[in-house]
């Protein structure tokens, strides 16, 4: 029995969650290989040798992969992935985009968002939102996976695992990439961050998250929000967190402005920690912080900010 | 060009649904039923591109028990053409959906499907790609954007990063995420003109394709509840129990 997992990564290095993947695949049990497909990502390939429980790294290395597409990389996950027991790929937007078409090109059904392994065949899956938790149980052949990285602690690093070239390089022609805006930030990534500080719809600005950026520098946090405030146009897309956005389970999560509607809950309500600051009481954020705090964001923020 | 919209009745999403004592599932006796969200967003692009002059037909299908004839009629209140129900009382997993989509794929010869990203009650988010691997079409999924043209879809994807920008030979499927557009509200003579557009219903049976799912549920639970936590009355409190109690700062 022999997992692959579909590394993430920008050619340069890899991204957290797919440590966190490894982890998932370690309490499977079985030879793990990780599969980095890119264009010039030897440093991406180095790295994942590095990972604590990966006997071979494999690299596929092609023009046809530098936007991994989803076309491409799922015709090549095909083809080497009919002698796993298992496929298994972060629950990211990339993870999401390309491991379904994994699972139907080989006629087996996908289990997503798995939050915990009970068995080779047993996993744990939010639905719902996250207000129901099931169990479930696969009888397919390969079991196609995707992790949610939140769920589980990365794995640590000083292996020093094979790598091994692969020559399969096929473009299926039905995709082309054509540009890319990515949100740059010095700050460390929502699903990486230890502590999150979010702004919602109470916020009224764009603006106004530079009160949240002071407190996020003293932190060392990073800055999430709503969708309310994403559809406002506050912030970007990619700062989302919920059902429909980003999970997030960091140490300490610091809702600002934001009411607790059921589909934010669903991306943060496994944090350690708490916060919430609203002016109305009776917000149901409440009843899931920790430490709650009625107040004026414009007045507790500066304070906040001020006494850290 | 005709575009083909899977659409799937829900929960509606204002409900907290609730598990049952016997663990079996969730509680859905006298609960209230929306069309999915994402598919609604989908019904909406499909209706633009149509009033664009793009589309010139668009049909909606779902796959489920009898009663998804009203999310049906409301996907025809909102201005699709036509509508198929695919009947059965199973409860499909994505990849049986994607395998009787593929077949309607086959019949109706669409030049774009547009579906949800994700039903809000599996959380899925599976079916689009599927259809688009089974079909071997070009997948586009959780748009912010899409714009036809010569042939083409270019889709504006919403990414982990930020946004990526796709072109997709035709045929192809996109999937929806939430700011590809606010649907409208369907206004009453619409409603009415609705009862009138053509729903086709069909059992899933008669497709030939094999509706057992691999994946049993064995339990479904309720999730932890957190303790309750208390309020703290001024920012230095806060800030205390975060560092002494807490320990997180
Ligand atoms: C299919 C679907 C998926 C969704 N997915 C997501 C998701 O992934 N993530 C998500 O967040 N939402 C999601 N939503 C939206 C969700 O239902 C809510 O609409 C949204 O979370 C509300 O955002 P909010 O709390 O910022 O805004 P509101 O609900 O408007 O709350 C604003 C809060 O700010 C407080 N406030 C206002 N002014 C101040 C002030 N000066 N000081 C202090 N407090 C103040 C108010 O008391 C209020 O509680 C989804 C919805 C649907 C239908
Ligand atoms: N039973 C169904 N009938 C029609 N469309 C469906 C059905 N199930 C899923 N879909 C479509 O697939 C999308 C994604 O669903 P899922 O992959 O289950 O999260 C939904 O938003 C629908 O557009």
């Amino acid at each position: 029995m022999a997992i692959l997992i579909i590394a993430e990564h920008n050619q340069q290095a890899l991204k957290a969650d797919t440590a966190k993947t490894v982890a998932a695949a370690t309490k499977i049990g079985g030879d793990i290989h990780l599969l980095v497909a890119g264009f010039q990502c030897g440093a991406a390939a180095a790295e994942a040798a590095t990972l604590a429980g990966v006997t071979k790294v494999l690299v596929a290395d092609a023009a046809c992969y530098q936007h991994q597409l989803a076309e491409n990389v799922a015709a090549l996950v095909v083809e080497l992935g009919r002698d796993y027991s298992h496929i298994l790929a972060a629950a990211t937007t990339h993870g999401k985009n390309c491991l379904p078409r994994v699972a139907a090109l080989l006629d087996v059904a996908q289990i997503s968002d798995v939050i915990a392994v009970e068995s080779a065949d047993t996993f744990v899956r939010p639905i719902y939102a996250g207000n129901a938790i099931a169990t479930v149980q696969s009888s397919d052949a390969i079991k196609v996976l995707t992790v949610r990285s939140s769920a589980f602690d990365a794995v640590a690093n000083g292996n020093a695992a094979p790598i091994e070239a692969v020559a399969q390089a096929t473009d299926a022609g039905l995709s082309v990439f054509v540009s890319e805006e990515l949100t740059k930030s010095e700050r460390p990534e929502l699903t990486a961050a230890k502590i999150i500080i979010s702004g919602g719809r109470g916020m009224q600005n764009g603006d106004n998250f530079k009160l949240l950026e002071g407190i996020a520098d003293k932190l060392n946090a990073a800055i999430g929000a709503s969708r309310a405030a994403v559809d406002a146009g506050f912030v970007p897309n990619d700062m989302q967190v919920g059902q429909t956005g980003k999970i997030v389970a960091p140490d300490l999560y610091i809702a600002v402005g934001i009411s607790g509607a059921i589909q934010h809950l669903a991306g943060m309500k496994d944090s350690k920690v708490i916060v919430a600051i609203n002016k109305d009481a009776e917000a149901p954020i409440f009843q899931v912080a920790d430490y709650g705090l009625v107040a004026d964001l414009f007045v507790a923020l500066p304070e906040l900010e001020a006494k850290l | 060009m005709k575009i083909l919209v899977p659409v799937k009745r829900v929960v509606d999403y204002n409900v907290k649904v609730r598990v049952k004592a016997d663990q079996t599932g969730v509680d859905l006796a006298n609960v209230k039923m929306s069309l999915n969200p994402f598919c609604e967003i989908a019904v909406e692009e499909a209706v633009r591109l149509k009033e664009a002059g793009i589309a010139t037909e668009v049909v909606v299908v779902s796959i489920g028990q009898s009663g998804a004839q009203e999310q049906l009629r409301t996907a025809l209140a909102l201005g699709a053409d036509r509508a198929i129900l695919i009947e059965t009382e199973l409860n499909l997993d994505s990849l049986q959906v994607a395998k009787l989509l593929a077949k309607v794929v086959g019949t109706e010869q669409p030049q774009l499907v547009i579906i949800g990203k994700q039903a809000i009650d599996s959380d899925n988010n599976q079916t689009g790609q599927m259809l688009a691997a089974l079909t071997g079409m070009g997948q586009g999924t959780f748009a912010s954007k899409v714009v036809v043209a010569d042939g083409k879809v270019a889709v504006t994807r919403e990414i982990d990063g930020g946004l990526q920008t796709v072109s997709l030979k035709l045929p192809a499927v996109v999937s929806t995420d939430l700011r590809l557009n606010e649907p409208r509200y369907a206004s009453l003579p619409n409603i009415m003109k609705a009862k009138k557009k053509p729903l086709d219903i069909v059992t899933a049976d008669s497709f030939g394709v094999v509706l057992q799912s691999q994946v049993k549920t064995l339990k479904v639970a309720a999730p932890a509840v957190r303790q309750a936590g208390v309020m703290v009355d001024s920012v230095d409190a806060l800030v205390a129990k975060l560092k002494q109690e807490a320990k997180v700062i």
